[in-house]
């Protein structure tokens, strides 16, 4: 039996149920299942342009598992637009954090509020920061 | 953006305190002034809800990050609700300025 699949946290769930092309006339079958934690990590890689070590840490996962979560999503979204379909947010292998990130350079906790735009630690401003297990 | 910190005393020599609802006194930090304000905790012997009145007062006076010890659930629950960042450092000994000087950097 396969390993179960770690969670993965998500810091802020998508905005969007979906996206949807449109001025197209031969829109194609299914939509393309976009889960919550492929759109966190488009979102700390290529938005907040963080290096995947720290989005993995951001997002309690291996640098490894990171890297192939972030390719899963490069690879739909770039699927749903070469072939025109619909994009939807499906919520995946995720939970939703509430909880606390550490800062692994003055190790002060810390959680992150919705309406806040970066995930460096507020008192040092060290971006080598990771989940609180 | 302002930041709220718990003291023990009204200067910036006073020592962090790690109680946030029981704290003697609140530091009002002005991150792009530098600037320090000091406010004494009217709810330091209070029987309850002194987390939820500290809280208050948090968003009363503008603070959006605070910097404490621990906070109780009913803190929390205030705290996440008015979207105010919440940073726990558990480090003994520190005082205000300390603290002040590291977010400087």
């Amino acid at each position: 039996m396969a390993r179960p699949k770690s969670l993965r946290k998500v810091v802020k769930p998508p905005g969007f149920k979906g996206y949807k092309p449109y001025g197209n006339q031969n829109a194609s079958g299914s939509p393309v299942e976009l889960l919550y934690e492929e759109y966190e990590a488009l979102k700390l890689a290529d938005f907040d342009l963080m290096n995947h070590l720290e989005a993995s840490r951001v997002m309690g996962v291996s640098r490894a598992t990171f890297a192939r979560i972030y390719e899963r999503a490069r690879r739909k979204v770039a699927l749903a637009l070469v072939e025109v379909k619909e994009i939807k947010a499906v919520y995946g292998h995720a939970y939703l954090d509430k909880s606390w990130l550490i800062c692994n350079n003055c190790n002060a906790r810390f959680t992150i509020p919705q309406t806040a735009s970066e995930h460096n630690c507020p008192v040092c401003r060290s971006s080598n920061v990771e989940a609180v297990k | 953006m302002k930041t709220l910190i718990t003291s023990t005393g009204g200067s910036l020599d006073a020592s962090f305190d790690k109680r946030y609802g029981r704290a003697a006194w609140f530091c009002i930090l002005d991150e792009q002034t530098g600037k320090t304000e000091f406010f004494e905790n009217e709810n330091v012997n209070a029987t309850g809800g002194a987390g939820t009145k500290a809280a208050e007062k948090t968003v009363e006076l503008g603070a959006g990050k605070v910097i404490s010890g621990d906070f109780g659930p009913k803190a929390k629950d205030l705290l996440e609700k008015f979207n105010v960042q919440m940073v726990i450092i558990e480090e003994d000994d520190l005082t205000i300025k300390d603290i002040v000087e590291r977010i400087k950097g």
